[in-house]
């Protein structure tokens, strides 16, 4: 019924969600070349769940839009969802945002003015998904998220917790292969960024999307799978990795990143709230 | 996306600055109001005009010494009665020619008095014109031939002078002349703001010895039928041109001065659209300028669309779609207000309006340009936005 529980990842695990090889972003600024991401290369799996961290300026966020397919790399290899993000058109990448990518912002990016339900239907309008059928996955999606009550609401009826959940249900909406938070819990209180955590941790397991966060807080990327570490356009550190070390192809490796963080410990803890 | 949700996402978006949206459609509302109203009242009263040269009667052949055209200077006559004369001769019927020689006048009766014109003219004039008469009589033959000082008047000289008893009988004085009223016009009411009713007629022979001349103005003939009103306008020239060596006649029909006028009023219809056009321009410069505010309002909003899947194509149609939507629904106002105003105009003053199709037809498709225009730039300018830059836009 809910769009993404239905998708079997395991039959595709063995295909990475996103491989990047080399990747480099260079950008010009009046005329002075300016890295921004030097030579990353990174495999990350289907239904994985990865926190991105660094100091600001260490290139996460280039590394976030580049692998959401909102800006291309300058050098390098990038394949997302099986399509080489740097050889699309602006068409292309807008269909692969579309088909492959969920965003979540810190700042939510909710649509004003327009209900919960029309926001969260908003990938399908440019999926040309009918209107009728467009309401009856956003509301099947809002429930997932617990907002079953408040298809109408509009964003500023909502809490800010609300507010993220409506985000949240909008990116997983299209039933995406890879889910892209930047700070999701950055402009939230630390129980309701818990909360919002605990839903992106339940719904990483459920439909088996692979979880990328951007994140400034130990605390918050302690409980992802695995973390990696920027620092001035590199990777400087990739723990909980596992024996994924041996090529993107170890599909077991997912279980076995597992173990060695907390990752299992606050899983449960999402899957159970 | 489909193009009906581009349609209602355009129109929430107008709906959700509905202040803005309006002061903005104001500038193509006017504009395209003005073109409506303005070719309307270059139509009416280019159709009042033809009315009246049509109304002046059929076959009708006017000599005047020059040429008739646009531009050309009126030139000062050289004909005399004995033209008249040489006219009617060629004609074969002096019921069928008329002349005039016109100058304003101060006509008084008692302690009233009214500045008219005042035409010297044979007694022909009800025939060749069509002109009726409410009371009394017309002049005669023996009255021109003796310049008997009779006066006809139009029926607004008439009130004027008299408006507590009839006119008929009674003495008015032309230019320190006195003159006996014999007959008052039938009324023919007012075109353009002209009271068609201000005149006087008087014999021409009365009317030369008043001004002092031996020269009438133009004369008119009715030709006996419209087969041979060309070949009796030649024939009258070169009669004419015989009598008077190196000048210059022109016998013009209906038709002639009806081009002639047509042409005068066709062009100060064009000149009154293409300033109204001006004003709907400007709107269109707003429009623009308001999309280009409203792109850099809701760059954000811009930038999530793209992030969820909108193609450059989709913001940028939904852009376009909303200035055109601006301007179409300002455009439909406009034209009401247009054949309002149009009607109102009509009813209300004596400048005649009437709304033509084309006009409408031209307003709207103007608007509906000006629309895709003015939009089209600020709909690349959002289509093209950088989506990383915009999810960070404040």
């Amino acid at each position: 019924m809910s769009p993404g529980a239905g998708r079997d990842r395991d039959g595709s695990a063995s295909a990475p969600a996103i491989e990047a090889l080399d990747v480099s972003r260079t950008y010009q600024l009046d005329g002075v070349s300016v890295p921004a991401l030097r030579g990353v290369s990174l495999t990350i799996a289907a239904g994985d769940y990865v926190a991105l961290i660094g100091p600001s300026g260490s290139g996460k966020s280039t590394l976030m839009h580049l692998l959401g397919g909102l800006d291309q790399p300058t050098g390098g290899r990038l394949v997302v969802g099986g399509r080489a993000v740097g050889d699309l058109s602006a068409p292309e990448l807008a269909r692969l945002r579309n088909e492959t990518i969920g965003f979540v912002f810190q700042a939510f990016h909710l649509l004003p003015r327009t209900s919960a339900v029309d926001n969260v239907a908003l990938p399908l309008v440019y999926r040309g998904v009918g209107a009728r059928q467009r309401r009856e996955r956003a509301a099947a999606m809002l429930a997932r998220v617990g907002l079953g009550h408040r298809l109408d609401h509009r964003p500023n009826q909502l809490s800010g917790g609300e507010q993220q959940r409506v985000a949240i249900a909008r990116a997983l909406v299209t039933d995406p292969a890879v889910l892209l938070a930047d700070e999701p819990t950055g402009n939230l209180d630390s129980t309701t960024g818990a909360a919002v955590l605990e839903l992106l941790e339940r719904l990483n397991v459920e439909s088996g999307v692979a979880l990328v966060m951007v994140t400034h807080d130990a605390e918050v990327a302690a409980r992802a799978r695995r973390r990696i570490t920027l620092r001035d356009g590199v990777v400087v550190a990739d723990t909980g990795l596992a024996d994924t070390g041996s090529g993107g192809i170890g599909s077991g490796g997912i279980g076995s990143g597992g173990i060695g963080s907390g990752g299992i410990g606050s899983g449960e803890a999402g899957v159970g709230s | 996306m489909r193009l009906a949700e581009a349609w209602r996402v355009a129109a929430d978006a107008l709906r959700a600055n509905r202040m803005r949206s309006l002061l903005t459609m104001l500038g193509v509302i006017i504009g395209v109001a003005s073109v409506v109203l303005l070719v309307a009242i270059g139509t009416g009263t280019k159709q009042t005009v033809e009315q009246q040269v049509e109304g002046l009667g059929s076959n009708l052949l006017l000599v005047v010494p020059g040429r008739l055209d646009v531009g050309s200077a009126p030139a000062v006559s050289p004909l005399t009665l004995q033209d008249v004369d040489a006219v009617s001769r060629v004609v074969g019927d002096p019921s069928r020619v008329a002349v005039t020689v016109a100058s304003g006048a101060t006509v008084r009766a008692g302690a009233r008095q009214d500045f008219t014109t005042v035409q010297g003219v044979l007694e022909t004039t009800p025939t060749v014109f069509a002109r009726e008469l409410g009371r009394g009589r017309y002049l005669t033959r023996s009255d021109v031939d003796t310049g008997r000082r009779v006066a006809v008047l139009g029926d607004s000289v008439a009130r004027v002078l008299f408006p507590d008893r009839e006119a008929v009988g009674q003495q008015v004085n032309v230019a320190g002349v006195r003159f006996r009223v014999i007959g008052v016009f039938t009324p023919l009411g007012q075109s353009l703001g002209v009271d068609r009713d201000d005149e006087v007629h008087i014999p021409v022979t009365a009317a030369q010895r008043l001004y002092g001349t031996q020269r009438v103005d133009a004369i008119a003939v009715k030709a006996p039928d419209r087969e041979r009103i060309d070949d009796l306008g030649q024939r009258i020239v070169a009669e004419l041109q015989g009598r008077h060596p190196g000048t210059e006649f022109s016998a013009v029909t209906q038709e002639q001065i009806l081009g002639v006028l047509g042409d005068i009023l066709g062009i100060l219809t064009g000149v009154l659209a293409a300033i109204a056009g001006i004003s709907l321009l400007v709107g269109g410069v707003g429009v623009s300028n308001i999309m280009l505010v409203s792109v850099r309002e809701r760059t954000r909003e811009i930038g999530l669309r793209k992030a969820v899947g909108a193609r450059p194509r989709d913001i940028g149609v939904q852009f376009l779609l909303e200035a055109v939507l601006l301007t179409s629904i300002g455009g439909l106002t406009g034209m009401a207000l247009g054949v309002g105003g149009a009607l109102l105009v009509a009813a209300l003053s004596p400048i005649p309006a009437a709304v033509t199709w084309w006009s409408l037809a031209l307003a709207f498709g103007v608007s509906a340009a000006v629309g895709i225009v003015f939009g089209v730039l600020p709909a690349q300018r959002a289509g093209r936005l950088d989506p990383v830059v915009a999810l960070r836009a404040e």
